[in-house]
């Protein structure tokens, strides 16, 4: 079976500046890939890259076993969902109507989207008969991050990427948001691609964190192993978490 | 006599706002489209931005005047007129779409492109529909000025209210200057309060 996505000798450069640099990894379904590192470590670049919204300058990125390169940008996108840090949720649609998009796209039946629509914001704590006619600046930025999550997963697409998703929140609705999702993970078993700062964050959700420094990968490897592994930026940021655990 | 003016009055100033429907639609229906096509092609915007500049800070008579010895645009009367109005409504159409345009939050134009619509979708669906507001405010500056700029039409044959201002001017008439002058005025501040309120009407977010 083929990975559901992998990254072959991934480049990626801009006027210059190499963002990444020979990356290459494989996810197979149903993983909770995290992507950690600082700002400018490129991993929202390679986030980027598997819905395709940027192109490799070398190598290849291949979802489902076809390269980014192959797909029908429109339809690889409608198959992935995308969560960003602000939601980036349509400030002019009702919260029902953002969450609908993606399904309304792929023409399903309007029944069938409204159905949807409810069962998704029960899913993601937000009633319905509450929720469904808000605009999004009614909502909190916790509530935001809910409907983001929901919009991403109307669909039911086998791929969802996560860009800092919960970053933006205070440290309990953070909380509650990684919970629900680690719950949507064991019901759904989605392949995800999460990008994060946070080290505890990424030990805390994934199968298996990638560290990107300077755009290559400094290890890769399950949560445990991550704890042992050496090398100057894991210890910068393990040094982070027990700050953190000591405070 | 008095039942005379207050007909011409009528009359002129139906004819006035003919030509400034005219001149407004035509604006729009170009410096929309174009605003839209140069929120696509960074590479025109400069030329084409300072040609409509340019074509503004042409004074208005002066304009008119260049106009009438042009074929098929030019000449005597209502269509040379409704062409130099649309030119000065250009502006303010065209650069107010393309700012409502490029205003738009970048976050939720890059979820749009994520969540997998074409590029139209995306025009219709968000681009414009958040830019309304900054577009009709472009629409409500254009009109405003067309009202006022579009008593000059009468120096060319055009017609509008224009007609008692420079009869008024020629025998020193401050009453017929004023007949032309007043219902201008007010046509201006109707024309300014009712695309306001539709414009707060379209505030999206």
């Amino acid at each position: 079976m083929n990975p559901a996505i992998a990254f072959r000798d991934v480049s990626y450069g801009i006027q210059g500046k190499e963002i990444l640099r020979h990356v290459s990894f494989e996810i197979a379904a149903g993983e909770t890939f995290v992507l950690l590192g600082r700002s400018g470590s490129g991993k929202t670049t390679a986030l980027k890259m598997v819905n395709a919204l940027l192109m490799p300058t070398s190598g290849d990125v291949l979802v489902d076993g076809t390269s980014t390169r192959d797909w029908d940008p429109i339809e690889l996108r409608r198959g992935i969902g995308y969560v960003l840090q602000d939601a980036g949720l349509f400030p002019h649609f009702t919260v029902a109507r953002n969450v609908a998009l993606v399904p309304e796209l792929l023409g399903w039946e309007k029944a069938r989207v409204e159905a949807r629509v409810d069962e998704l914001l029960v899913r993601m704590g937000l009633a319905p008969g509450e929720f469904r006619e808000r605009m999004p600046r009614q909502l909190s930025g916790g509530q935001r991050q809910r409907v983001g999550v929901a919009r991403a997963l109307a669909a039911d697409p086998m791929i969802l990427l996560l860009d800092e998703p919960f970053g933006a929140l205070d440290p309990i609705t953070r909380h509650e948001l990684q919970r629900q999702f680690l719950n949507l993970r064991k019901a759904w078993k989605k392949t995800s691609i999460f990008v994060t700062h946070d080290v505890r964050e990424a030990l805390g959700l994934a199968t298996r964190v990638a560290l990107l420094h300077e755009g290559r990968i400094e290890v890769l490897a399950p949560p445990r192993e991550f704890l042992a592994a050496r090398g100057e930026e894991v210890t910068t940021f393990l040094a982070g978490l027990d700050w953190r655990l000591e405070d | 006599m008095q039942g005379g003016i207050a007909r011409d009055i009528l009359d002129l100033t139906l004819e006035h706002i003919v030509l400034v429907l005219a001149a407004l639609s035509i604006a729009c229906l170009t410096g929309i489209p174009l605003g839209i096509a140069l929120s696509r092609r960074a590479a025109w915007r400069g030329w084409i931005l300072g040609l409509a500049n340019v074509l503004q800070t042409i004074p208005s008579l002066a304009l008119f005047g260049f106009l009438i010895p042009l074929p098929f645009i030019g000449g005597i009367g209502k269509r040379t007129a409704i062409v130099a109005l649309v030119l000065y409504a250009l502006l303010p159409v065209l650069r107010n779409t393309l700012t409502g345009l490029l205003g738009v939050d970048p976050a939720v134009v890059e979820s749009a492109v994520a969540m997998g619509m074409t590029p139209r979708q995306r025009l219709v669906r968000v681009e414009l529909p958040l830019a309304t507001r900054t577009i009709l405010a472009g629409v409500r500056v254009a009109a405003v000025t067309t009202v006022g700029t579009a008593t000059i039409a009468a120096a060319i044959g055009g017609g509008g209210l224009g007609v008692f201002i420079f009869r008024g001017l020629a025998s020193v008439d401050v009453h017929l200057i004023l007949a032309g002058a007043v219902p201008a005025a007010l046509l201006a501040l109707l024309v300014d309060g009712g695309l306001g309120w539709i414009e707060r009407k379209f505030s999206p977010v």
